[in-house]
């Protein structure tokens, strides 16, 4: 299984996602810089965290406009599996590949801690090895995580089952506590309608080796793994 | 040529974190009759165009393509024609 992690002005958390598929997953993984147009040879392309663009205008928002953006619309309409994380989530909103945007935290800090997120959603390539209802404890590291959505498309959401992460409490409850920025239903992490595109903002790189303190987002790579090896066994 | 002063806020009903910030600062100041702030964005840009016409529509686009985000902010603009 071939990765793709891009590389935009400003990532930091690419070496991270590389050593995550190259190392712990054992695949072929490549850097891909953001002026690159063609990502037909990767079957996973992962946009890492960081601050793109310095985070200008609005995070994601002008990253979305580098070459490598058109080729990342096109592969994801062609059904390939595409993670955004942190950042990568910011930017696939902007560009319109998932739902919403994204707003300063509520209490406008910066939080960096491992925070409990339950798992909604087994039935995406990306979550196929967890069940409903887990809690996987993932570190989050920004400012800008309060996820926004207005009614309708949290109606949409829902009704689709797209939600597939939400920050909990200890005991896996979603209470206002619990919440770590502000974002609506305490949600983490999306997928769009299709199944292909997921966007989080914990980050499974982090946890993805016992010396990192734990591997519960080990679950991710590994799912995506699982995921395409059934289909290409 | 002209001025565009382009005017970005957020919609009616969107938190605004930054806007609470500072109402809250502004409250321990002792300006406690200050009931909303809402923090806005603004930007300055000049176009070449022919026409006033031309410059709202390039102005409009690029608002709504990329200096404003329509799931939750809003925008207005101001033209002016520099001799």
């Amino acid at each position: 299984m071939r990765f793709g992690i891009v590389v935009f002005p400003g990532s930091n958390c690419d070496l991270d996602c590389y050593h995550a598929a190259k190392d712990v997953l054992g695949q072929p993984t490549e850097y891909v810089w953001h002026q690159e147009s063609d990502l037909s040879r990767f079957d996973c392309i992962v946009l890492p965290g960081g601050f793109s663009y310095g985070d200008y205008l609005r995070t994601g928002a002008l990253a979305r406009f580098s070459p490598v953006m058109t080729a990342v619309a096109r592969e994801a309409s062609r059904g390939k599996l595409i993670l955004g994380i942190c950042n990568g989530f910011q930017i696939l909103l902007e560009a319109g590949l998932l739902p919403g945007a994204m707003q300063k935290n509520d209490h406008l800090q910066f939080r960096c801690e491992v925070r409990p997120v339950r798992l909604e959603n087994k039935d995406t390539p990306f979550t196929n090895l967890g069940r409903v209802g887990q809690v996987l404890h993932l570190p989050i590291a920004h400012a800008e995580g309060n996820y926004f959505i207005d009614d309708a498309g949290l109606e949409d959401l829902l009704t689709n089952e797209q939600v597939v992460f939400r920050y909990v409490d200890r005991d896996g409850q979603t209470t206002a506590a619990a919440n770590p920025n502000g974002s609506r239903e305490n949600i983490a992490g999306i997928i769009n309608r299709a199944g292909n595109v997921l966007g989080l903002m914990p980050h499974p790189e982090r946890r993805a080796e016992e010396i990192q303190g734990g591997t519960d987002g080990l679950l991710v790579w590994s799912s995506l793994l699982k995921w395409w090896g059934e289909r290409h066994a | 040529m002209f001025r565009a002063k382009i005017y970005i806020t957020l919609k009616k009903g969107v938190l605004d974190p930054a806007g609470q910030a500072v109402r809250a600062g502004l409250h321990s100041l002792g300006y406690t009759g200050v009931a909303e702030v809402r923090m806005a964005k603004s930007v300055e840009v000049m176009v070449e165009a022919n026409s006033a016409e031309g410059a709202e529509v390039l102005v409009r686009e690029i608002c709504e393509r990329v200096l404003a985000n329509p799931v939750m902010e809003e925008y207005s603009f101001v033209l002016e024609t520099i001799v």
